[in-house]
């Protein structure tokens, strides 16, 4: 069992011809991804390492009976992808791409919302979704990654992999690590995954990664002290950052006095969940958690 | 990066959005003051520094001037000035240019903006009948006092709605069409151009009754100016950071903190989390730095570069986690930019990822001097007591 992505997932990647949209097709294909082709408007027909191109996704969805798409179509067109490859009935779509307007995002949201109430949208700006051993549509190393039982959640890229590496080197292993993206506006918050990571039978903890800016994290320590049942770490990046900047991710800022890691942890910690002070104890602190610390007695009162 | 435009330029743009603005002459130069003064002969008026950063009146940068004399006075009292306002932080902002502009008769303040709301994923409108004061004190102290309106992002704002604003402000109800065409007209502007906000304080009530925007304040998205690159060369390099425009331009992503130890990660989480590890063991850092998912020997070079840039650094550390860069790479990169820029500085390095053994092996086998780090605590920890040595 995983998250959002299993077995069952046959990928296309949108933007197949340009080099990242290339290099990483190849790269999910050597995992173990079903890779079975890709769109590039205007180069329907073609092939390309192995890759069967199409000028659209319904073409691509009608051929291949593809059901999930990585996007890396440049920023100022990825809406548009976005929204075709909702309209060709893919189920799981991962924008990698980075620099979306805002704007942009908001619109698509709105459709998705109101027309595509199925389809599961993970990013923008983000390095994508893997369930380790089975497959990964996104541009993380794959072999950092190990299969097992503890769920993954970041805004980042390279700080999930510091995470998972910790953990792998802890022995434990990942259900399915997520990439949720930098951006204000993203299709998956980490309110999203906590829930599917509740419901995963193959999820025994999680490890959640914040950082300043917005107030997904509050969203997502609320509901941790309502409805988690399994135990959960964090760490909240950007306690050093400024106010007003914009920390690389364009979501990444605090922004009249609000979104300030301070908070965040302090909301966390109010759920319960174990937050590592620092990002080389992530690891330790999920260990902390397993065993039960910040949640001991609200799990003695479960058992009665 | 957000890009802020100063208010002579943010009026233009709402002027051609059908926006009431009053307009106005830009001064670089005492000299240019007659001018202006020529433009707009009938005073009184008023003469606003152009910083971008709010909470100018209160700082004494903007003046009401009575006579010409008066405006020529004010003129040189603020041309020059280092304006020190809660938002532009302790150093203050030199002004550079100044706006003059006739006076506007008003009987009342408000507040009007559009920003995104991040949790709802649509833009809202904030409007409050309180205008004149910063919105964050409004919030933190009296949140009632706000109105807030959100929209739908595939309609903009609706007419029934607009109007909905213009009576939950208490404005006139014979000015119910002009407020409603007011409040739709700015979420249009924000909608069309891609701002990340805009912000109107005060919007006031003018003594004929109308109402008007005294002042105007606007921020382009810098994902959304790459569609409107018309208005990419109004941003005004002397308000930003020289070494954050440098770092833009190599594709880098830089940002200056206080400290004096230097970073370069690659990722902006990570570059984050370095940062806070760094003080999490007693050290402060001197910026964060993204050199991207991708970076080449080149763009290292050119981040190490902007880094020593900086007197204030005492030590740098190199915190790589490989993904899709691979850490020979930037072990190389590394090595060819020490030697390019003579570094002399204590130097700490944590690579992790693909490629490790390969990177490790050129570090050692190179003459760079250096020390290895293998987890990122004893990495920063490393780098705090190198910082702390050299300091001394």
């Amino acid at each position: 069992m995983s998250i959002y992505l299993d077995k069952s997932a046959k990928v296309i990647c949108q933007g197949i011809t340009g080099s990242a949209g290339l290099f990483h097709s190849k790269a999910c294909r050597d995992y173990g991804t079903k890779m079975v082709g890709g769109v590039t408007p205007g180069k329907g027909g073609s092939e390309i390492e192995g890759f069967k191109v199409y000028d659209t996704v319904e073409e691509a969805v009608g051929k291949t009976g593809a059901n999930t798409s990585m996007i890396f179509v440049p920023a100022l067109f990825a809406a548009d992808a976005i929204l075709e490859a909702a309209a060709a009935g893919i189920k799981l779509i991962v924008a990698i791409t980075e620099g979306i307007p805002a704007n942009d995002m908001a619109r698509v949201r709105a459709v998705l919302r109101n027309s595509h109430k199925d389809v599961r949208l993970i990013g923008p700006n983000c390095p994508g979704i893997i369930t380790p051993g089975v497959a990964k549509v996104g541009i993380m190393p794959g072999y950092i990654h190990k299969p097992g039982k503890i769920g993954i959640v970041s805004r980042s890229g390279t700080l999930t992999y510091e995470a998972v590496w910790q953990v792998t080197q802890l022995k434990l292993g990942q259900s399915t690590c997520i990439g949720i993206g930098g951006d204000p506006i993203v299709g998956t918050t980490h309110l999203d995954t906590l829930e599917a990571y509740n419901a995963d039978k193959n999820t025994e903890g999680v490890i959640m990664i914040g950082e300043i800016g917005g107030t997904a994290e509050e969203e997502a320590a609320l509901y941790v002290k309502k409805y988690m049942k399994k135990p959960v770490a964090a760490f909240i990046a950007g306690t050093t950052a400024p106010p007003g900047k914009r920390m690389g991710h364009a979501g990444a800022i605090v922004s009249g006095g609000k979104g300030t890691a301070k908070e965040k942890i302090a909301a966390l910690e109010a759920a319960g969940i174990v937050v590592a002070q620092s990002p080389g104890e992530i690891g330790n602190a999920l260990v902390e958690a397993l065993k039960g610390k910040g949640r001991k007695s609200k799990g003695k009162k479960k058992k009665k | 990066m957000l890009v802020k435009l100063h208010e002579y330029q943010a009026k233009e743009i709402f002027a051609k959005y059908g926006l009431p603005v009053t307009p106005g002459v830009v001064v670089k130069h005492l000299s240019e003051v007659d001018e202006a003064l020529k433009k707009f002969p009938t005073g009184p008026w008023v003469v606003k520094a152009q910083i971008h950063a709010g909470g100018r009146g209160k700082a004494g940068g903007v003046k009401l001037a009575k006579t010409e004399a008066e405006v020529s006075q004010k003129a040189s009292d603020i041309l020059g000035m280092t304006l020190v306002s809660p938002q532009t932080g302790p150093q203050g902002k030199l002004v550079k240019k100044i706006f003059i502009t006739p006076a506007a008769d008003y009987t009342k303040e408000l507040y009007v903006s559009v920003v995104l709301d991040r949790a709802r994923q649509c833009p809202v409108i904030l409007a409050s009948s309180e205008g004149g004061t910063e919105i964050e004190e409004l919030a933190a102290h009296k949140p009632q006092a706000i109105q807030k309106m959100y929209v739908d992002p595939l309609l903009g704002l609706q007419p029934y709605q607009a109007r909905q604003l213009h009576l939950n402000l208490g404005l006139a109800r014979d000015k119910i069409n002009q407020g409603a065409k007011l409040f739709q007209d700015l979420v249009k502007m924000f909608l069309e151009l891609d701002l990340s906000m805009v912000e109107v304080n005060p919007l006031v009530v003018l003594k004929t009754g109308d109402i008007h925007c005294l002042d105007a304040k606007l921020a382009f998205e810098d994902n959304g100016l790459a569609r409107h690159k018309e208005y990419a060369e109004w941003r005004d390099p002397d308000e930003e950071d020289a070494r954050e425009l440098e770092a833009a331009g190599h594709g880098l992503s830089y940002i200056s903190l206080d400290g004096n130890i230097g970073c370069l990660v690659n990722g902006a989480g990570l570059a984050m989390a370095t940062a806070d590890a760094i003080q999490h063991f007693g050290g402060s850092p001197a910026n964060f730095l993204d050199v991207g998912g991708s970076a080449t020997t080149k763009a290292v070079t050119q981040a190490f570069k902007i880094i020593l840039s900086d007197s204030r650094v005492k030590a740098i550390l190199v915190n790589i986690f490989g993904g899709i860069m691979k850490c020979d790479v930037i072990a190389q990169g590394i090595i060819d930019a020490a030697k390019e820029v003579g570094l002399s500085l204590p130097l700490v390095i944590r690579l992790e990822g693909t490629n490790v053994e390969q990177g490790k092996k050129l570090l050692s086998s190179s003459t760079l001097h250096y020390q290895f780090a293998s987890s990122m605590d004893s990495a920063a920890k490393t780098v705090v007591a190198a910082a702390k040595e050299v300091a001394k």
